[in-house]
């Protein structure tokens, strides 16, 4: 596989206070960036067990972003 | 703001003008004009076509006019209300009775040129006068080219430039030749401290947002060369000092000198500028930003004259010292920049003040005419039910359906597990389309509901409403985020973003499947009041909670009521202290309201918002103990006089020769003959900023100020040296500095490298310092040596503990934020004022004791509070007691109990709990829950993600 053909499956875990309402705010500014992350809203990244990680890569995910 | 424009008690007039106040306090008439918007705001849905479509072009005024928009247009995406306005003055139909293009792309027809504007009357018992504050006159930035130089920019013009949504996406550039600049210099006091256009005053603000502004460009622009130059750097705010320091070690250059013009040169800027050793000098620069002051709004005089209030001589609104909000009309008062230049925080905790002082106005009326809204009966649904899921996929116009093929996400949903129902809505916030949500729930017996739009943190409690008027638990919903997170930000994939859109889709789907009803809770509140303090802060905010009708108790450790203010014999203004604090201790004793624990302190508290428990015991061994039920508290702890063992690395050893201000104060208000004696050195920041102290005391050069001008009124032949590092004298206070050095007062500064050398051990104390406009080394050996030694907390450790409320380094209560929720502390039902929360003069120490009653008393007007639905619960028999989750909850909304079998178990304190999820991620044996965020539900999802 070449770089150019490799196209992540990234899922991201965002903070309702910051990084989700960021990522609000980069669409209202209508900032571009690439359609490979996919998101699961939480109310703070405290919540973020390990669990999710391991389940999310086990699952397909590629990488795994978080913002909090 | 938008839980403003949200609430049912609020009626926002935009658009508005005042025009006359008639009545008294308690029953006001106020006329406005409510000015044609030519949009119906209810209809409108910020879609944004209009503005598309418009031909015309109109400077941007919200961005400064460094971009154009059109005369169709909203402010910004988060303005409030989110509805769109057309400009009368630009439109091309509504002067040359043309185009009406605007009407015919409008989808959800809310355009309505027919519109007129209304004169309104109003029926108010009290009135806020929050108009903020004006521009500084263009005349008084000419001296700096600015007008006749692109490249010399006003801060609000550069605010707007660094901004990620403003004109250039935040970019760094030359107005003149759109490249990055290289060297950047600031120029403090444009329009402020300056009477050559009037304005006396310091604006309070432009240090710190300079500094700010400086930070920010530079995290743009790493390399870029910033200077400052300024005649005080004024950051007397709390923890502002230590954002200078900061920029400081960024590189950014603080240079003291006076700028006196600004001149184009060949492609840059020649500053000319000296310094205070009486040097001239030149430098170019690439860029010159003027941070301007505060003027008063430039319709100051005629709101004053239409609502019947004084203004001050710099045409603000006139307050006084110990009633800072209360203009000179019973019933009208004031915040926030009008009252005075000011900076978020202050006119934060100022709006919170003025809100407590109308509801004391009020309070006869309290509660008539308030909006409830009432539901139908909520539908039980069980968990073995089935599950019924209704998907709602919105176009929003074109905002998503002009990326995202909304009908093949539609389709997607089909035959999906779970999907009973699925439909496309053009726009799904709108009026019409809520009710067809509601009818489609009852139609197909929906428990669940998915709607893929725009993003919960602006529309979920739009929805969340709905269900409830159509019977269901609000929190059967889940919102999928397909236009911020997906076609705006992908608005060149279409493929790609329809696919991941459908992906967000089908797990929230999975999502929705595992949702279920949560209780709405809400506690009750006890409506008494517990005041720790009974100094000026602590007075205030009882008083202020007694006036609003709530029963209070205060407990003052000391055997007297008062505190520190005793010390304090006259302000800059000449109020008398005593006299007025007298009466206020008068006031609070003889109130039927208030309770006086005198030499008693805190002992033991439980409990949570609107239950507190608190033992209050006497100071003596023997002295009774009381256990006061309460709903919430204020700490008003108060602090005292710092007196610092050594001073710029000198010992000190306090007497007659060698005072504080405090010592000094008094010493002036006594009768000795000799109290004003014929030469006086003040030294600033003893202790203070780095000296033993890390933070600036805010108050001291006022009171440095104050006391000079006592000594050269007693005695006009005596000289008084003031020794300063930067001398902040902020907002009014700057009169009186001028006017000292009017008076002969000698104000000098001094470095700290080296530093002034003090012998003040002993019977004949002696200053040697460098002078810098003489330049060379002087030796003083003044009557008296004043330190002005700054502010330290009382005790707050002890408190902070009991409470679990956090302090900062330099033992200060910590709020909840620093700029929106300036007097409450994180532990709901605690709220904080006065010394205790920073060292501050006595004005704001008022307004913040009348804010913290104002915050206080919202838990005990309403009798509950309401909790959301998304909190903690723990599974006790699952629960090992290990205490994990109670040692990591940051709102100390856990606690560990006894169960019947005497075990260690855990339980949620709903009121305290803000549902973050700490507890359940760490909970070793999956014990705790977290509604709307369970483990099952987020599994779904992931499982979800994995499953395209």
């Amino acid at each position: 596989m070449t770089s150019e053909e490799f196209n992540p499956r990234i899922l991201g875990f965002l903070c309702n206070w910051c990084c989700y309402a960021a990522a609000d705010g980069a669409g209202a500014s209508r900032y571009q960036y690439p359609p490979n992350l996919r998101t699961i809203r939480i109310m703070c990244t405290g919540r973020l067990d390990p669990a999710f990680v391991f389940r999310a890569f086990v699952e397909g995910a590629d990488g795994i972003f978080t913002g909090g | 703001m938008v839980e403003a424009g949200r609430s049912p008690n609020i009626e926002l007039l935009s658009n508005t003008d005042f025009l006359a106040l008639d009545g008294k306090p308690g029953a006001f008439t106020a006329r406005v004009r409510v000015r044609p918007r030519y949009i119906i705001p209810e209809k409108c849905t910020a879609c944004g076509m209009c503005a598309q479509y418009c031909p015309r072009h109109l400077v941007d005024g919200y961005n400064e006019g460094l971009a154009l928009t059109r005369p169709i247009h909203i402010d910004y995406p988060q303005a409030v209300p989110a509805s769109y306005f057309i400009d009368p003055k630009a439109c091309m139909y509504l002067k040359n009775g043309t185009c009406m293009i605007c009407l015919s792309v409008c989808q959800t027809r809310a355009i309505n040129f027919d519109q007129q504007a209304e004169e309104r009357e109003l029926h108010v018992g009290a009135v806020v006068m929050a108009p903020g504050f004006g521009r500084i006159p263009d005349s008084a930035l000419e001296k700096y080219s600015y007008g006749a130089h692109p490249d010399v920019v006003t801060s609000l013009e550069f605010e707007r430039m660094l901004c990620a949504s403003g004109p250039f996406e935040g970019k760094l550039l030359r107005l003149s030749d759109r490249r990055h600049p290289k060297s950047l210099a600031f120029i403090q006091c444009v329009g402020s401290r300056d009477l050559g256009c009037d304005n006396g005053y310091c604006s309070s603000v432009c240090c710190m947002y300079a500094i700010k502004e400086a930070l920010v460009a530079k995290e743009h622009e790493p390399e870029l060369d910033i200077t400052i130059y300024y005649i005080d750097m004024r950051t007397q705010g709390k923890g502002f000092d230590a954002a200078r320091i900061r920029a400081e070690d960024k590189g950014i250059k603080f240079v003291r000198a006076r700028v006196a013009e600004v001149m184009p040169w060949g492609q840059q800027l020649k500053l000319a500028y000296s310094t205070l050793d009486g040097g001239h000098f030149f430098k170019a620069y690439d860029m010159v930003v003027l941070a301007v002051g505060l003027d008063a709004p430039a319709d100051a005089a005629k709101l004053a004259q239409s609502a019947g209030f004084a203004l001050n001589h710099y045409d603000f609104c006139q307050t006084t010292t110990f009633s800072p909000l209360q203009s000179s009309r019973a019933g009208v008062v004031v915040a926030g920049a009008f009252q005075g230049p000011k900076d978020i925080p202050e006119s934060v905790t100022q709006s919170s003040a003025v809100a407590g002082l109308v509801s004391a106005l009020t309070k006869q009326e309290r509660g008539k005419g308030y909006v409830i809204k009432t539901y139908p009966q909520e539908q039980q649904v069980s968990d073995d039910e089935e599950v019924r899921i209704g998907v709602f996929v919105c176009h929003c116009g074109v905002n998503i359906a002009g990326v995202v093929d909304v009908p093949s996400v539609d389709q997607y949903v089909e035959g999906m597990e779970g999907v009973v129902f699925h439909a496309q809505s053009l726009y799904s916030c709108s009026q019409d389309a809520q009710e067809v949500l509601k009818q489609k729930i009852k139609e197909h017996r929906l428990n669940r509901v998915v709607i893929a739009a725009c993003s919960p943190r602006t529309h979920e409690p739009l929805f969340q409403e709905t269900l409830k008027d159509a019977g269901l638990n609000r929190c059967l919903f889940e919102m999928v985020n397909i236009r911020d997170q997906c076609s705006w930000v992908h608005a060149n994939e279409p493929q790609a973003a329809t696919f991941k859109a459908k992906d967000l889709v089908r797990m929230g789907i999975a999502k929705a499947r595992h949702i279920k009803p949560l209780p709405e809770q809400t506690v009750s509140v006890i409506d008494k009041a517990l005041v720790i303090g009974g100094g000026i802060a602590g007075l205030t905010a009882a008083l202020s909670l007694a006036d609003q009708g709530f029963l209070t108790s205060l407990v003052e450790k000391q055997p007297h009521l008062g505190g520190h203010l005793h010390d304090a014999r006259y302000t800059l203004r000449g109020d008398d202290t005593a006299k007025i604090l007298k009466n206020l201790i008068n006031q609070v004793r003889k109130h039927q309201n208030i309770e006086v624990y005198l030499s008693s302190e805190l002992g033991q508290i439980t409990g949570y918002v609107g239950n507190f428990s608190s033992q209050i015991k006497g100071k003596k061994t023997d002295d009774q103990t009381t256990i006061v039920e309460h709903g919430v508290i204020v700490i008003a702890t108060g602090g005292r006089e710092h007196r610092p063992p050594r001073v710029l690395d000198a010992p000190i050893k306090y007497s007659d020769r060698v005072l504080t201000q405090n010592d000094l104060e008094r010493r002036l208000a006594g009768r000795a003959r000799n109290r004003a004696p014929g030469l006086v050195v003040m030294i600033q920041c003893a202790g203070s900023r780095g000296d033993d102290l890390s933070y600036c005391s805010k108050q001291c050069c006022n009171e440095a100020v104050k006391n000079a001008l006592k000594i050269k009124e007693i005695n006009p032949a005596a000289q008084v040296v003031v020794l300063y590092r930067d001398l902040r004298t902020y907002g009014y206070a700057e009169d009186a500095y001028r006017e000292a050095r009017e008076k002969g007062v000698l104000f000098i500064p001094y470095s700290l490298d080296p530093k002034p050398k003090l012998n003040a051990e002993g019977k004949a104390p002696e200053v040697a310092f460098y002078d810098p406009i003489l330049r060379e080394e002087v030796t003083l050996a003044p009557d008296l040596l004043v330190l002005s030694t700054g502010i330290v907390p009382e005790d707050t450790e002890e408190l902070s503990k009991l409470l679990k409320v956090p302090i900062t380094s330099d033992k200060f209560f910590l709020e909840a934020h620093v700029k929106l929720r300036p007097v409450e502390l994180p532990v709901a039902g605690v709220y904080v004022c006065g010394l205790a929360h920073s060292p501050q003069p006595v004005e704001e120490i008022i307004v913040q004791a009348q804010a913290a009653a104002a915050k206080a008393a919202i838990p005990m007007v309403k009798g509950h509070v309401l909790v959301e639905p998304t909190v903690s619960t723990v599974d006790q028999p699952s629960c090992i007691g290990c205490g994990i989750c109670e040692a990591l909850c940051p709102y100390q909304a856990i606690r560990m109990i006894k169960d019947e079998k005497n075990k260690r178990k855990a339980e949620t304190i709903t009121a305290s709990c803000k549902g973050c999820g700490i507890c359940a991620s760490h909970c070793p044996v999956f014990a705790i829950s977290m509604g709307g965020f369970t483990d099952e539900q987020i599994k779904a999802q992931i499982k979800a993600f994995g499953a395209s």
